[in-house]
């Protein structure tokens, strides 16, 4: 018997939240002038042309996707530390999230690759690290499907939530002692002065914005959807039905 | 302290008596890495000058391999006939149980190393026998073990086992493999030591520190 019966209420499953709604307008009208703004305003770029559009949202999937993990790690330390369900819903709404946007931040880096550097994939430490960062978060979304019960799915996805994310910087400096062809980074702390234009840097901002906006709509509405299903299933096994093992 | 150790020699002879019984698992797992080698010979074909340019990669493969197979046997063995759960019912803290099974698959691991490494030298013409190679050898069986019994202890519960333990273990062994490759190429080219040794030793302690811990989380059920 897992702990799962004991832990969902049985209560009428709540709407999602109001606040979440006008999030999820306005995650819509932030991504259609994101659009606008990257296919019709942004400039194309002098070097490499219209493909350099990607960029925009390329680079936030993938900044997005980090602060995915730094979730799933802070939500999985607190599970494994209170055993409360609410830090299991966080680590696993950002598990998926997560995963959805570094295959995206992927798929889009290689369609940018083909064009500028010629080849669809290449063995570059930034690159490596992140399909090796993809199968960490994918192997931890297995583990708790494939685990005996839900509880048990829990905590072992909390483990390798920890111990994947442990391992990032050992992956990413492993990698780096080879040669790096990923252009350097044109904006934050690491960027050279004026390396990309005002109205680029601009658009990118608001790029992100708009992303992070979405981003926070596809977590509070997982984690929305993970409370009906615990409690589904804590229904399930109250009226001495079969729990079914380990929730997708 | 001292008891903590006795605890852990105990299960650690336990598991070698039963190893020096049965020999299952050290026999298997040196057939299997010589088959490893033997594929790579096949599907690489290299010609007699190349054997040192490729013996790290397939030694190392071989080693990845068997080790997997080397940590999943150890916990199978307790799994069969509940042995996990008495062990549990013992005295013996979670930590104990955790560095006792560590060990004997880091035992294991380098027995077969001592069988596997002289062999690859003959095999593959390339000169294995160093002690680069050694402490390369030491520091990634280390870590192989440590972070091997967290994800088998984790992989035999859950259904499809057998894939299971490769699916997590590799993508977070990785830097630790690369380091080995990287490393031994070093050694082989005559270099020695390498730089690639002082960020496995910081692997091996991250996890020989994180391991124990999640083992215990995992076992509180």
């Amino acid at each position: 018997m897992s702990s799962d019966a004991v832990t969902a209420r049985i209560s009428p499953a709540k709407p999602l939240g109001q606040t979440t709604r006008w999030l999820g307008l306005l995650a819509l009208v932030l991504t259609l002038a994101d659009l606008y703004l990257i296919f019709l305003v942004a400039p194309a770029d002098a070097v490499l042309g219209q493909v350099q559009r990607i960029f925009y949202i390329h680079v936030p999937m993938a900044v997005l996707s980090f602060l995915a993990f730094f979730l799933v790690f802070v939500g999985s330390l607190v599970f494994l530390m209170r055993r409360t369900p609410r830090w299991d819903r966080l680590a696993h709404a950002a598990t998926e999230i997560g995963v959805v946007l570094v295959t995206l931040a992927l798929l889009t880096g290689i369609i940018w690759a083909r064009p500028v550097w010629g080849v669809w994939w290449t063995w570059e430490p930034r690159l490596t690290t992140t399909l090796i960062l993809w199968l960490i978060y994918v192997a931890c979304l297995m583990v708790r499907a494939y685990a005996p019960s839900r509880s048990r799915g829990a905590v072992y996805a909390a483990v390798v939530g920890i111990i994947g994310f442990a391992d990032v910087p050992i992956v990413y400096y492993s990698v780096q002692w080879w040669r790096s062809i990923h252009p350097a980074p044109v904006v934050g702390p690491l960027a050279e002065a004026g390396a990309l234009e005002p109205i680029m840097l601009a658009i990118f901002l608001f790029s992100l914005a708009a992303f992070l906006v979405v981003f926070l709509y596809l977590l509070l509405q997982r984690i929305a959807v993970r409370r009906l299903e615990d409690q589904a299933a804590g229904v399930r096994l109250a009226s001495g039905g079969q729990a079914s093992p380990g929730a997708p | 302290m001292t008891q903590f150790l006795g605890t852990v020699a105990v299960l650690v002879w336990k598991d070698l008596k039963l190893e020096f019984r049965s020999r299952d698992i050290l026999v298997s797992v040196l057939v299997f890495g010589l088959l490893v080698a033997l594929l790579f010979s096949f599907a690489l074909k290299p010609s007699p000058g190349e054997g040192a340019r490729l013996a790290p990669a397939i030694l190392w493969v071989a080693l990845a391999f068997s080790g997997t197979i080397t940590v999943t046997r150890t916990f199978v063995r307790e799994q069969e006939q509940g042995g996990l759960e008495g062990l549990l019912l013992t005295p013996a803290s979670r930590d104990a149980i955790f560095l006792g099974k560590a060990l004997t698959s880091f035992l294991f691991m380098l027995a077969v190393e001592a069988v596997l490494l002289p062999a690859f030298s003959a095999l593959l013409a390339a000169p294995l026998l160093s002690a680069g190679i050694a402490v390369t050898a030491v520091l990634a069986t280390l870590g192989f073990a440590t972070l091997g019994t967290l994800f088998s202890a984790i992989a035999v519960q859950t259904r499809s086992r057998e894939i299971m333990l490769p699916v997590l273990f590799f993508p977070i062994i990785l830097p630790l493999l690369i380091g080995a490759v990287e490393s031994s190429a070093h050694a082989l080219s005559g270099g020695g030591f390498s730089r690639w040794l002082p960020l496995m030793g910081v692997f091996d302690a991250l996890f020989l520190v994180l391991c124990p811990w999640a083992f215990g989380a995992i076992m509180e059920e």
